[in-house]
């Protein structure tokens, strides 16, 4: 009698045991499921800007833009395509973030073309602005 | 990561000031340095950044890349000038594909999420930026083949033209919102090909002569292309460049529908300077006109006191900039005063005829805009038209029907006397007659402009 119930009392034990340690499987699973998200959230907020902020910078460069480009003698408005062509790819600051990384993948082919294609423009654009440039000469007299 | 931003910060103070000092040509090459130097700042901060850690493609893409601009832009002839910034603003619409498609596959590396899991705003963003990008490259390819002449260059409109593109942008706004909710790989593919296609459709039916505001716009869009863009992966950056990019095409845009009078939307959805408006104005071309020679030319131009040139896409296109120099030349010799009018939309691209004169060593002293000179024709006893036809057109001051009605136009008339060069009695671009040809103190002087202008010279030699 005192061995049975010691041995019913043992394996009643023993599957309490196993129902916790099983609760407690589930649990952690649940933790690390929802860890990411709480890191991701953690990033953004510390390192991520938030959209107002990227918001007031893009419509002040565009108040910006507008008067310094109004200020822009209609002469050199050929020189203006050609700077403004060149600056525009400084697109190629996202192209250097995706070649960057050390493995091969899609990302990274899309990054080196971008970077070529980046390339192409900001070489050609200053090179060709500077010869426009260099073209403009005043009275001599 | 702190001092990344303040860096960003700094490379988009210089590309203003790039802006800024074109504001006069002595500041302008001052101006183009600060922009290289901004370009430079921006790019070794981002290769500085932790996450990019393998150089060799890089430096091999930038040297690549590099090598082939350098070459294009040392070798390109000015008069190719606006073919060459088109062909360049669909690189930059390529690119900002490329970065997205980049962005998309890859999210980790600019912290906008995990892959399927990117956050809301940055799809908005990432949409918006490929579509406007992949517009930008199709409708620059497009213009580049108008301008370089491997496409013809008249309109092509077809019936069911404006309701097709607009069925299409709203498939594509359909795609984007579908792409911000599903994230599905093939709505991103997708939203490409519409926008390659809305690209093509839109300046296909744009002619030639209207392509200084394609153009313009085209450099708009690329602007705004590398915002969007700048958006989805947070860099400032990017979003101030793109901003005043934009806004400088859009000011461009603006100023040279202003010269032709017309609203940027009559020239979007195109069609103008087709037959249909030479049929209707330009029908009574039997009326005597006075033609001369080179010899003639010279000889009136040697005995006035003022003589103000208004040069066009004719001269481009002949490549009479240095002829014409040489004959200003040999006029201010024998003591005439010589200037320049130009007209805002004369050329392909806005200031082309600026870059033009320049090149052919123009004092840009010499060189006037229309505001500047129009009250001067009165006082000249000689307005030299090379090449141009429509901006000098009195029709666009009297005649309510004309097309080009309400357009502002160099008042040549009212100098002494009027030389026409013209390759013949052809109306110009807008298809409307010029009753100018007809009055009595106008010359015409046919033939191509460089030959007539070399005979002027050798003429003024004697």
């Amino acid at each position: 009698m005192d061995k049975q119930s010691l041995i019913d009392a043992a394996n009643n034990l023993q599957q309490q045991a196993d129902a916790l340690s099983a609760k407690a499987a589930e649990l952690a699973q649940q933790a690390t499921a929802l860890d990411p998200t709480g890191i991701a959230q953690a990033a953004e907020a510390a390192t991520g800007t938030p959209f107002l902020y990227l918001f007031t910078a893009f419509v002040l460069a565009c108040v910006v833009g507008y008067y310094v480009v109004w200020s822009v003698t209609p002469a050199l408005h050929s020189p203006l395509m050609g700077v403004t062509n060149a600056i525009s790819s400084v697109i190629i600051v996202g192209a250097l973030i995706a070649a960057g990384p050390a493995d091969m993948n899609l990302s990274k082919v899309f990054g080196f073309i971008a970077v070529v294609l980046a390339s192409v423009n900001i070489f050609g654009g200053f090179v060709v602005t500077n010869r426009m440039l260099s073209m403009f000469k005043k009275k001599q007299r | 990561m702190d001092w990344a931003g303040y860096a960003y910060l700094v490379a988009a103070v210089c590309f203003i000031l790039a802006l800024r000092g074109l504001s006069h040509p002595e500041t302008a090459r001052n101006g183009n340095r600060f922009g290289i130097v901004g370009m430079a700042i921006a790019i070794v901060t981002t290769l500085a950044m932790p996450s990019v850690l393998s150089y060799e493609w890089i430096i091999l893409g930038i040297v690549v890349g590099g090598a082939i601009g350098t070459v294009i832009a040392r070798k390109i002839e000015m008069t190719a000038l606006p073919q060459l910034v088109a062909a360049f603003h669909s690189l930059v619409g390529l690119a900002a594909v490329f970065v997205a498609g980049a962005a998309f596959y890859a999210p980790e590396a600019y912290n906008i999420g995990t892959a399927g899991e990117i956050h809301p705003g940055s799809l908005v963003e990432m949409g918006l930026g490929t579509a406007i990008g992949a517009v930008t490259f199709t409708g620059s390819i497009i213009a580049f083949g108008k301008l370089q002449g491997l496409i013809g260059s008249k309109p092509l409109t077809f019936p069911g033209q404006h309701p097709l593109n607009a069925l299409l942008g709203l498939s594509l706004v359909a795609l984007i919102v579908g792409f911000c909710v599903t994230q599905e790989p093939w709505i991103f593919w997708a939203i490409v090909l519409l926008s390659f296609a809305i690209g093509v459709l839109l300046i296909v039916p744009i002619g030639g002569a209207d392509m200084p505001v394609v153009v313009s716009m085209l450099n708009s869009y690329s602007g705004w292309a590398a915002a969007g863009i700048g958006f989805t992966l947070g860099n400032t950056a990017l979003i101030v460049t793109g901003a005043l990019v934009g806004a400088s095409g859009a000011i461009l845009s603006y100023i040279m529908c202003k010269g032709m009078n017309r609203s940027i939307v009559n020239v979007i959805l195109g069609g103008f300077g087709g037959e249909s408006v030479t049929a209707a104005t330009g029908g009574d071309d039997d009326r005597p006109v006075k033609s001369g020679g080179p010899e003639d030319a010279a000889f009136i131009m040697q005995n006035s006191d003022k003589v103000i040139i208004v040069p066009g896409y004719g001269m481009a296109v002949a490549q009479a900039q240095h002829a014409l120099r040489e004959m200003a030349d040999l006029l201010k010799e024998s003591g005439v005063e010589v200037s320049y009018a130009i007209h805002p939309v004369a050329g392909r691209m806005p200031g082309h005829m600026n870059v033009l004169l320049a090149e052919a060593d123009v004092p840009y002293d010499e060189v006037f805009e229309l505001e500047e000179i129009n009250g001067e024709f009165k006082s000249a006893d000689v307005a030299f038209v090379i090449g141009a036809n429509d901006v000098t057109n009195p029709a666009a001051k009297t005649d309510k029907t004309s097309p080009i009605y309400g357009m502002p136009i160099l008042d040549v008339e009212a100098a002494g006397q009027v030389l026409f060069l013209k390759r013949s009695m052809a109306s110009g671009y807008a298809g409307v007659q010029n009753e100018l040809f007809f009055n009595d103190n106008t010359t015409m002087l046919f033939g191509d402009a460089k030959h007539m202008v070399e005979k002027i010279v050798k003429a003024l030699k004697d």
